[in-house]
């Protein structure tokens, strides 16, 4: 699962950018979905976003006014929708310059019903200081090794981002000599693990086909295994 | 004061380290209460044989000037048939063609009622369940810790120390000489030919290294860990297999620049989705299996202590006679 620290880390870079609101409207009304120079924020990596087809983490600061059952009301949109509530920083002895209480959500949603939420939350009078979301938030590292360049590269990349779900984000390559075998590292992002495995499984299918040997990272998670 | 006649069959670089530590141990055992009396030692040119105990310092000379420890022309298929003893240390060298000599030798011992201590990985990577089904028929023990990882102590430590856990998976680095050229390529910036060289030179490759770098010996071991730990029926044939002969410095560098280092890794995964495989993987640099130099390393999952890792030396003639002296040990306590 997402690391903590690391969505935060990433969405508070996204607050900071000062996102415009018409900006993330824009995003959500689309039922096309929004390429990346739509959405041209630095420090994130944002491929497409097709609405209701892929999970996304979303953060979002809220205002509640100190009065019983605030929080209760503000949870209450997420729940109806089907958001699956990551965590909830509720910071009772803050005050924002208005006098309420900052409430700091972050939760997964599979069913694209963001606009909804926010509609809920709004409607219930609840204050949206600012949203923020990560769609694309799991990330590998292989290192390639053959003939990289003259084996295609653009087509090697394109099966990967042709899929929609996963992404070349970064490539490094290192070209000793003409006849010398190059090396690679490159970098792709998925939306979620399942889809991750799967551009790794495409990726190892055509590296077999044009002869390149893929060196995969070790698992995750193995330090924390579970019963 | 229990007394247990041996034989040691083979007697090259393990073979030999394992008379070294009998003779330096002799008090540790004798404190143990332990007698260990070796009847018989042969090699490829014949045998000596002394029911009254072989002089081992005498044998291990006579091997050093001769190149052989044989004072009669007795074979070992007939020490080990016709010597009246209890334990059988089959120490030859790994065959992974057909397994053979060592195969018929473990089989042997086993129908004259032998115990078997071995280092010698091909008759266990072919035939695991042929041979523990004959040790068990004949009320025998059979016991190889020497052949997975040399001094480090995997297989007892997943029977023994982690009894009552299920193993879930294991990771690891198997082979010494592939980790020793990764390791070096990474440190100096060095081409794979040129460091093979050099550990061909230092005596931790061979001349012919294909055995090692080509991911067969690591393959191998997995083999015995994931028949013995994991329960599985697999041979050499079903291990997906790739070596280290195509990593460039190059690759080395990058992976260095994203915090990680590569080694050959070997790992078996339980269940439904089983794996079994050998290759080259991206390990953080600060992770356990990071390990330099010849070291091997594993780490085993379970499903009650969580990960456990056990990391030592992987090769060496008194490394491996470590691993088989405990093995010796451990069927005296517990045979009767």
């Amino acid at each position: 699962m997402l690391d903590h620290i690391e969505t935060h880390r990433i969405i508070q870079r996204f607050i900071d950018t000062t996102v415009l609101k018409n900006q993330i409207h824009k995003m959500l009304n689309t039922d096309k979905g929004v390429n990346k120079s739509d959405f041209n924020v630095p420090g994130i990596k944002c491929l497409k976003y097709f609405p209701g087809i892929y999970s996304m983490i979303v953060s979002m600061d809220l205002e509640l006014k100190d009065r019983p059952g605030q929080l209760v009301q503000a949870l209450k949109p997420l729940s109806t929708f089907g958001a699956n509530i990551m965590s909830v920083l509720h910071q009772h002895d803050h005050r924002t310059p208005r006098g309420a209480i900052p409430v700091q959500v972050v939760f997964q949603l599979t069913n694209g019903k963001l606009n909804d939420i926010i509609t809920d939350l709004e409607e219930g009078g609840v204050r949206i200081v600012c949203v923020g979301k990560k769609l694309m938030y799991e990330e590998v590292t292989v290192i390639l090794i053959g003939h990289i360049v003259h084996s295609d590269m653009g087509d090697t990349i394109d099966q990967i981002d042709n899929t929609g779900f996963a992404e070349v984000v970064s490539l490094s390559i290192s070209m000793p000599g003409i006849n010398e075998p190059s090396s690679a590292s490159m970098v792709i992002n998925a939306v979620d693990m399942a889809q991750l495995v799967e551009a790794l499984d495409i990726l190892k299918r055509v590296a077999s086909e044009k002869d390149l040997l893929v060196i995969e990272p070790i698992e995750k998670d193995q330090l924390s295994v579970k019963t | 004061m229990k007394t247990i006649r041996l034989s040691i069959i083979g007697f090259g670089a393990v073979g030999q380290g394992v008379a070294n530590a009998l003779l330096h141990k002799q008090d540790y055992l004798e404190s143990a209460g332990i007698n260990l009396k070796v009847v018989a030692i042969s090699d490829s040119r014949g045998a000596c044989i002394d029911l009254d105990g072989v002089d081992l310092e005498a044998a291990l000379g006579r091997k050093k000037e001769s190149g052989s420890v044989a004072t009669s022309d007795v074979m070992s298929l007939k020490v080990i048939r016709d010597v009246d003893h209890e334990l059988v240390v089959e120490a030859t060298p790994t065959n992974i063609d057909d397994g053979e000599p060592g195969l018929t030798y473990m089989l042997e011992a086993f129908r004259h009622g032998r115990h078997v201590v071995t280092s010698n990985k091909g008759p266990l990577a072919l035939k695991y369940n042929q041979l523990c089904d004959e040790a068990k028929n004949n009320a025998v023990h059979f016991r190889y810790e020497a052949t997975v990882g040399g001094a480090m102590p995997i297989l007892n430590l997943a029977h023994d120390a982690l009894a009552g856990n299920r193993i879930i998976g294991m990771e690891g680095i198997l082979n010494g000489t592939c980790n020793y050229i990764l390791s070096r390529m990474t440190e100096e910036g060095l081409s794979y030919q040129h460091v093979l060289g050099e550990a061909q030179e230092l005596g931790y490759a061979e001349t012919d290294p294909t055995y090692d770098v080509e991911g067969i010996d690591a393959a191998c071991k997995l083999v015995i860990l994931a028949n013995s730990i994991f329960g599985m029926d697999v041979t050499y044939d079903d291990v997906e297999v790739t070596g280290i002969t195509r990593i460039t410095p190059e690759a080395l560098t990058l992976a260095g620049d994203e915090g990680m280092v590569i080694k050959l890794i070997g790992e078996v995964k339980n269940g439904e989705d089983g794996v079994i495989k050998v290759s080259p993987k991206l390990v953080p640099e600060q992770h356990p299996l990071a390990v330099g130099g010849t070291l091997n390393v594993a780490l085993l999952k379970t499903d009650m202590a969580g990960p456990v890792c056990v990391t030592g030396k992987g090769a060496g003639s008194m490394e491996t006679a470590s691993a088989i002296l405990s093995d010796i040990i451990a069927i005296c306590r517990n045979s009767h």
